[in-house]
């Protein structure tokens, strides 16, 4: 059987979205196919390390410092209540021995889920190559991930 | 049916069952059985639909209180 593709672009940043990102892409590679996520705007903090901040200028710290990084706490797109939500979240979810976010992006490693980090994020926010966590294959542009897209037959926007 | 090798999936949610029984299977030969013991419905539809991607061959499940045994026969490779 030919390797299908799938490729989608994470570009959303709250646990919710990047949680169904990932249940499709892992469920996608343990179907045999192969897997592009490309991490772009606030789906770029899936892939940082929990640091206080990061940047270089004043302005990308002081932004950097309230755009928190970590794939273990992300915000929720609904019912956030500082910080409330995504507490009870977890607990709802760990009490049905659903994956947490950081054990699906290990998950996705595992299944060979290729990472690709967009760079103008990566430039304009300030970031470093050491704000992120291993296993982000690549550090590039719209053009190498829409040459992935046009191979695969599902493509995703999350 | 005499499965080869088991794998418990109990209180697992999608998309665990899948991931895991796309693992166990590596480590069964050609022509095995693998029996897979879930509580998640959603097995009934996505492990024949694992099967129809992957070539493995869907041998069915079956149901009882809820909790479901589904049976899966690695490809010849």
């Amino acid at each position: 059987m030919p390797q299908e593709r799938m490729t989608i672009v994470v570009f959303s940043g709250e646990m919710d979205r990047v949680m169904a990102a990932f249940i499709l892409a892992t469920t996608a590679a343990a179907m045999g196919l192969e897997v592009c996520m490309f991490f772009t705007f606030w789906g770029l903090n899936v892939l940082r390390k929990k640091k206080f901040t990061a940047g270089k200028t004043l302005l990308q710290k002081m932004m950097n410092t309230l755009n928190r990084g970590g794939a273990g706490r992300l915000p929720l797109s609904k019912f956030q209540m500082l910080g409330l939500g995504p507490i009870m979240m977890k607990a709802l979810m760990a009490h049905s021995r659903v994956p947490t976010i950081p054990e699906l992006v290990s998950q996705a490693k595992a299944l060979g889920v290729k990472f690709i980090a967009c760079t103008t994020t990566f430039q304009f926010m300030g970031f470093d190559k050491d704000d992120f966590i291993e296993g982000v294959d690549a550090y590039a542009g719209a053009a190498t991930f829409l040459d992935d897209v046009l191979d695969g037959k599902v493509s995703y926007f999350i | 049916m005499t499965p080869d090798d088991t794998l418990d999936c109990f209180g697992l949610l999608c998309p665990m069952p899948i991931i895991k029984i796309a693992e166990k299977i590596k480590d069964l030969s050609p022509g095995q059985i693998l029996e897979i013991t879930a509580t998640d419905e959603g097995i009934r539809t996505d492990l024949p639909a694992w099967c129809k991607r992957t070539g493995h061959e869907f041998l069915g499940v079956e149901e009882k209180n809820g909790e479901y045994r589904a049976y899966v026969k690695k490809a010849k490779a």
